[in-house]
């Protein structure tokens, strides 16, 4: 059979003609079973709504549990209700047509056009709600009807089902009486097609009841039934519905009828919808709001977002992430209890008889969990039935292996913002029960081993494992398509390892060497830097080009670099200048901006000359040669790494002295009237724009004094320069001063009237009274100080807590609108209409992840290729 | 007074298309008028440079990362 497309789907309104024509029962009793628990005739759980009880037949169609769609029923409402989805229309189209005759209040001429003009841009493909809009607009507004010349009366509707006119209420048969009077003709004006939605079908007379299957009933484990909300909600509707006729027939009095009438419409809405303003949720028993139609599809959880765009998986595992340095970038190490548990199928073959044979005979690890006959069976691999399965098997079965080492998994982290957040690795299965995987990769997934969790998903078919490896794997994607540079790089200890490693002259012994090297693949060492009284030395420059590849020229200024006037070059006092010639390490020091993850230039040229391959085998090497570096050198932090000498503590006490002093003189100045105000800027805003500058030179300055006495040496420095951790504030923050607290990038002046602490005088200006935090972390800081900061922590706290889910709601928007689009051989980006979107992508055509970090050529490396006749 | 939109530095330069040219730019793009981007006949530009339903406007905008970038619109109501 050719396979069915498509082409559209129309949304209509039921009639009560066709929902009385669909059904297959017509529902008269509110019970669902009897004392034998069979379900009554004519009742909530009729056997021809359906099958739920496997083993049983539909008695509408005769299939089976699965077989059966299930069957729609009816009710017959004893008085018409409102449909609480249309209430807010109905209330539009009761104000825009004549209350008389029921035409529109629009002259004959005016709404000929408006259908002329509807049906020009429907076929257009153009919009018509701003149209269907006005002519609502206009319609409410007319004084008397045009046809019949009956006085226009307003309509108010109150939510959520209630119509008042003057003062009167209008049952629903009055509205539904009015809107059977408007012509088909008209309803066109409004937008509305007659034929599939007639405005008096949102009055409902006839209730369709949704099959079992829609609502199946659980079984608890007492045996007793637990029905689904909706049957309870249908349950309360018709009963209502059967005491309304009751006693109606009885002709009870027009206030009791009027009270059940309300219960039906009460009870109508709730099924519908249970969350309508202004109407009290309908509730289980225990409490709990019912589920109710409107709730199934909502939301995050609903039908569309829950179940329908989104599904659960089977073969996938998710377990706390932990670092090991020593797996390559494209592994993971995956516990031995999961790859247990987790399948490959082998599709049996002439070519791997044997090797399935020898899976299903295996006892442990590697082995067969299950075999499928070619006859769709499952057959679980026990020790009794080995024997047996393998003299059986023969092409044509498949067998489902264990996860083993060298197989192709996704892996993943939430939440997945780009292509890098779900990467192919290879399988190693490890001890204990952790996700293990090189901190290398950690930028792209963004993930940390604070308690991170991460996913795992095997795929099933030969196919999807190629696809994996060839386009997903975590070497492909070195190089970032967000910014055209390597968003995998060292992290950390890494890059502090590696710097303490090359900076300067290190010399090692051959034993020393031999200790850090251990973990490379190195054959042959290099002639040693020094010999000096027959021992051989050799330079951490020396050890790191080990690595390199051979051919690799680069020329780069370091992270550490100070951007000085005139460059030294290689002469530079700081060993900033970095020099590679021929895959080794001339000049300059290893730090982020050589490895690092967004920064590397080394890992960016690497990819690019020699591949992703060689990459992949670099960035190994260097966390494993990294780690044993940063272990052989030593490097530690502890609190006494922020002692700073007398000496220091007097100067920034002079500084902080100096600032206080600077600020007592702006504010006597802006008193006295003297202050000059800064261009565009009130007096007092050049006031505290004045003291925020000062105040911040001042913790500028004693950072500095800080950092000076802290020392090169200094491991928190050490991390800060050379980009591995932390910055220079954060040193300063430490040993420093902590600096102005601030709430909407001004001084804290909230609390109090005219001060913000009881503990100033009010309107007073100076630099404690509004937030500045003198103390460093390290000395510890004061009460009023500690309670400035927290004010000013609070602030970032909620600051990222918004920002985080108004951002993640912007991607949502965002990648529904562009989901679809595809850039075409011709490099234009179009739509699935075709219609254009770009004429060329990004306006240059350049794919960002094969771009220069954003650029299309990269200009300096060129010329410097060209240059040393490459 | 009445500004001239083509004169502010951050007004693209818009043309419109001859029938032949247009025909060309739909032939080389290898689609039909209505896969354009749109633009409509009230827009100020294309009031001002008198663009009628149906023309096709060329736009030479600059760009970051190309220098310059040219599109295309359609006309319509």
């Amino acid at each position: 059979m050719a396979p069915k497309r498509i082409r559209s789907i129309k949304f209509e309104l039921l009639s009560p003609r066709e929902i009385r024509k669909m059904s297959v029962a017509k529902i008269i009793t509110p019970d669902t079973y009897d004392d034998d628990g069979y379900p009554i005739d004519m009742g909530l759980m009729d056997q021809r709504l359906g099958v739920i009880d496997p083993g049983l037949r539909c008695k509408t169609c005769g299939g089976k549990i699965g077989e059966c769609p299930g069957h729609f029923g009816h009710v017959e409402l004893v008085a018409p209700v409102i449909h609480v989805g249309y209430a807010k229309l109905i209330g539009k189209l009761l104000n825009a047509t004549c209350r008389n005759c029921g035409r529109i209040l629009l002259p004959d001429k005016k709404r000929d056009e408006i259908v002329e003009e509807i049906e020009r841009r429907r076929e257009t493909g153009g919009d018509i709600e701003d149209l269907v809009k006005e002519v609502f607009a206009i319609s409410s507004k007319t004084k008397e009807c045009p046809h019949c010349g009956e006085q226009r009366v307003d309509i108010k509707f109150e939510k959520p089902t209630f119509y008042y006119e003057n003062e009167h209420r209008l049952t629903p048969i009055d509205i539904r009486e009015r809107l059977e009077k408007i012509p088909d003709e008209d309803l066109k004006a409004f937008g509305m097609d007659p034929a599939s939605a007639r405005p008096e079908w949102m009055v409902l007379t006839v209730l369709p009841v949704p099959p079992v299957n829609t609502r199946p009933s659980i079984t608890l484990e007492s045996g007793q039934r637990s029905e689904d909300d909706l049957t309870h909600k249908l349950v309360d509707i018709i009963r209502i519905n059967q005491r309304f006729q009751e006693n109606k027939e009885a002709g009870a009095p027009q206030l009791i009828i009027e009270d059940l009438w309300e219960l039906l419409q009460y009870h109508v809405t709730t099924y519908l919808d249970n969350e309508v303003s202004g109407v009290p949720p309908a509730r289980h028993r225990s409490g709990r709001p019912l589920k109710t139609l409107s709730q199934r599809l909502k939301g995050k959880e609903g039908r569309f977002r829950g179940s329908l765009s989104g599904k659960r998986v089977n073969f996938s595992a998710r377990t706390v992430i932990s670092p090991d340095p020593n797996l390559s970038i494209g592994e993971v190490g995956v516990p031995k209890a999961i790859a247990e548990e987790l399948t490959v199928p082998m599709y049996v073959s002439r070519y791997n008889l044997e090797e399935a044979r020898k899976f299903i005979l295996r006892t442990e690890h590697p082995k067969a969990n299950y075999v499928i006959r070619p006859d769709g069976r499952r057959v679980k691999v026990t020790e009794n039935n080995a024997e047996e399965v393998t003299e059986k098997l023969e092409p044509g079965w498949v067998v489902e292996r264990q996860l083993m080492d060298g197989d192709v998994v996704l892996f993943n982290r939430q939440p997945s913002l780009h292509r890098m957040s779900i990467m192919a690795h290879e399988v190693r299965v490890l001890p204990y029960k952790t996700f293990r995987l090189n901190p290398a990769v950690c930028p792209p997934y963004n993930a940390d081993f604070d308690g991170d969790e991460m996913n795992l998903h095997v795929p099933q078919s030969l196919e999807a494992q190629a696809e994996a490896k060839i386009l997903m794997s975590v070497q492909e994607h070195i190089l970032s398509p967000r910014f055209g540079g390597p968003i995998i790089g060292g992290i950390h200890d890494h890059i502090s390892g590696l710097y303490l490693l090359t900076k300067g002259d290190n010399r090692f012994t051959k034993e020393e060497v031999m200790e850090i090297i251990k973990p490379l693949d190195v054959k042959k060492l290099p002639k040693p830097a020094y010999e000096i009284d027959g021992v051989k030395y050799w330079t951490g420059k020396q050890i790191f080009s080990l690595i390199l590849p051979e051919g690799l020229n680069m020329t780069f200024k370091a992270e550490i670099c100070r951007n000085c006037d005139v460059c030294k070059e290689t002469e530079c006092d700081i060993d900033a200048y970095v020099v590679i010639k021929n895959g080794v390490l001339e000049h300059g020091t290893v730090d982020e901006k050589a490895i690092g993850a967004f920064k590397g230039l080394v890992i960016d040229q690497i990819v690019r000359q020699y591949g992703t391959a060689a990459a992949k085998e670099f960035l190994d090497n260097t966390t494993r040669l990294a780690i044993r570096a940063i272990m052989h050198m030593g490097f530690s932090f502890g609190i006494d790494d922020e002692d700073i000498p007398p000496e220091a503590v007097r100067q920034i006490d002079e500084v902080m002295e100096e600032a206080k002093n600077e600020v007592a003189n702006l504010v006597m100045a802006f008193k006295k009237g003297e202050l000059d105000p800064l261009p565009g800027r009130t007096i007092e805003e050049t006031l505290e724009l004045r003291i925020m500058q000062s105040l911040g030179r001042a913790r500028d300055r004693a950072g500095k004094i800080a950092g000076n006495y802290l020392g090169l040496n200094n491991s928190a420095v050490i991390m800060a320069i050379s980009g591995a951790r932390g910055s220079m504030l954060n040193l300063t923050q430490m040993a420093g001063c902590v600096g102005q607290q601030s709430v909407r990038g001004e001084r804290i002046k909230r609390g109090y009237s005219g001060r913000s602490l009881t503990h100033f005088k009010r309107g007073e200006l100076g630099a404690e009274a509004r937030g500045f935090v003198r103390s460093s972390y390290k000395k510890g800081l004061n009460p009023l100080e500690f309670f400035f900061h927290a004010v000013g922590g609070r602030e970032g706290l909620v600051d990222t807590a918004v920002r985080t889910s108004q951002s993640g709601y912007l991607q949502r928007r965002l990648i529904n609108a562009l989901q679809d689009l595809k850039i075409e051989y011709d490099g234009t980006v179009r739509d699935t209409k075709g219609a254009v979107v770009q004429f060329r992508y990004g306006d240059d055509g350049v794919d960002p992840s094969k771009s220069y970090r954003g650029k299309a050529i990269d200009v300096k490396r060129i010329v410097e290729e060209v240059l040393s006749g490459g | 007074m009445k500004i001239k939109l083509q004169e502010h530095i951050l007004v693209p330069k818009h043309e419109i298309l001859s029938k032949e040219e247009a025909e060309k730019v739909l032939t080389v793009l290898n689609i039909k008028k209505h896969q354009l981007p749109k633009i409509r006949k009230e827009d100020p530009i294309a009031k001002e440079i008198g663009a009628k339903v149906g023309d096709v406007i060329k736009i030479t905008r600059n760009s970051l990362t190309a220098k310059e970038a040219v599109v295309y619109r359609v006309v319509v109501e």
